[in-house]
């Protein structure tokens, strides 16, 4: 899983069935100290999460199946939850 | 699923049976500014989406699934047209110190071939 933020959602009309009536969150990867990580991913919403909310993001094809509650569906990555704070042991970042 | 953009299409006369009558687009994928990023691939399309059309695909065993019940050998499938992006990142800290400016660019030596690298290809 990963930590990252939703920066913004996409519009599609033109989609496989099993993405209709989810949003799709266009979201940012994170590093623990909050900069970013990597390309920008595309997800399904489980979670209702808007933008600028820091969630988890699943990035494999069953978990996000299940989260999204729909399997055996073209989805493989679907934001799962909100992230309220990380705690880490003193000397790690 | 990751964001990109039909920049071409490939033709197979000579493949898994699966994958008969599956159009192959090539596709680049993109950061949500539209830049370029990392290498342009091959996906099979679920979509019918056209050249230079914005797309999102699904990549892993989850792409065989958005072509049932053929379940063809791919890895990555297109399974969106793309209308808009809204887009809100948070704004990037000011830097302390204004950047210096560019260092003028080097006049070209006379006489001398084009890097390849410069060429658009």
């Amino acid at each position: 899983m990963l930590i990252a933020r939703v920066i913004g959602d996409v519009v599609a009309t033109q989609k496989h069935p099993s993405h209709e009536g989810r949003k799709i969150l266009m979201v940012q990867p994170l590093n623990l100290d909050g900069t970013d990580r990597g390309v920008a991913l595309v997800a399904l919403d489980a979670v209702d999460a808007g933008v600028g909310d820091k969630v988890l993001v699943v990035t494999e094809g069953f978990g996000a199946n299940t989260s999204v509650g729909r399997l055996l569906q073209p989805i493989d990555m679907a934001v799962i939850g909100f992230i309220d704070q990380i705690d880490l042991l003193p000397g790690v970042s | 699923m990751f964001f990109g953009r039909v920049v071409g299409r490939v033709w197979s006369t000579v493949k898994n049976r699966n994958l008969e009558g599956q159009r192959m687009l090539v596709i680049q994928p993109l950061t949500p500014e539209l830049a370029n990023t990392g290498q342009r691939l091959i996906c099979t399309d679920c979509t019918g989406a056209g050249a230079g059309e914005l797309v999102y695909w699904v990549r892993g065993r989850e792409a065989s699934y958005a072509l049932l019940p053929a379940e063809p050998a791919t890895d990555t499938t297109v399974v969106g047209i793309v209308d808009s992006v809204h887009l809100k990142r948070p704004a990037a800290p000011e830097p302390d110190a204004p950047a210096a400016p560019a260092p003028a660019p080097a006049a070209p030596a006379k006489g001398r071939k084009p890097s390849r690298k410069a060429s658009p290809c």
